[in-house]
């Protein structure tokens, strides 16, 4: 199943590690010790995570520590940059008419 | 491409709201009325390239605007909103949704709740939408189906729009 970015921020759990991770590179038994949920919960949303290719993984000896793609979080700003835009040309539309209707009332 | 911009657009993630504000140079009737009747609306609520034309229109709590936005080359897409609270020239609320041209409801495409302000600020008025989504995983299905429908041109001819109205 292809997966992107918007299921990694649908769930508050994993923005919550999408926040821890973007401050530090933390391993999982470090990421789990910050939540009341089991540790196999944390690794489930870890494996969405990954799958969402938003994590990068470092090995360190044994240890996996996982840190934030920042790059791949732009692409939900860019994504909605364009939404923004939507509005702004719809907008502009509406400015366009008050002119027109402006004007027939004053008989222009 | 970085224009300057007169909206201000705020996207909540946590609550899954677009909160998207924005000054008009005219009184508050005028602006209500270019939001509430079908004739004005067609006139600006489909973003270039596309139109839009009005089948139904019934501006009244329980009532709807049924409507199609049209690509250039003749594809619709149709569009319902249900209208489910009104306060002449303050506010309305509203539900948005996709359909058939006959006003039937796709039940796999997400509805959004808008609920939409209008106030007096000092010669112009201001309207602000609250729109708000199930899920942000609807937004995203609701911006790629604009997408599809031809939204890309737009964006191409934003810059153009732009510099020809602050002429």
């Amino acid at each position: 199943m292809k997966r992107d970015v918007f299921q990694a921020i649908a769930d508050p759990t994993r923005r919550a590690i999408l926040l821890l991770i973007a401050a530090q590179a933390l391993t999982p038994n470090a990421l789990a010790e910050e939540f009341d949920i089991s540790r196999q919960a944390v690794s489930k949303h870890i494996k969405i995570l990954n799958e969402c290719e938003l994590l990068e993984q470092q090995k360190v000896g044994r240890e996996i520590f996982y840190q934030l793609k920042i790059d791949k979080m732009k692409e939900i700003d860019q994504w909605l940059e364009q939404f923004r835009q939507l509005w702004e040309d719809r907008f502009n539309q509406l400015d366009e008419l008050l002119i027109t209707i402006k004007n027939k009332q004053h008989g222009k | 491409m970085e224009s300057k911009t007169k909206t201000n657009f705020i996207v909540n993630k946590e609550n899954n709201t677009l909160t998207i504000k924005r000054n008009f140079n005219a009184n508050r009737q005028l602006v209500w009325d270019c939001y509430t009747k079908s004739e004005y609306l067609e006139k600006w609520f489909a973003p270039k390239p596309l139109t839009a034309k009005t089948k139904e229109m019934d501006f009244k709590v329980g009532g709807h605007w049924l409507y199609a936005m049209i690509e250039p080359n003749g594809t619709e897409h149709w569009g319902r909103t249900d209208f489910t609270e009104i306060q002449p020239i303050d506010y309305y609320k509203s539900l948005d949704g996709f359909c058939d041209e006959n006003g039937k409801l796709n039940p796999n495409m997400p509805r959004a709740k808008w609920h939409v302000t209008f106030k007096d600020l000092n010669q112009q008025s201001q309207v602000e939408t609250v729109v708000t989504y199930n899920s942000l995983q609807d937004l995203e299905t609701v911006i790629q189906m604009g997408m599809e429908a031809g939204l890309n041109s737009t964006l191409e001819r934003l810059d153009e729009l732009l510099v020809s109205l602050t002429k």
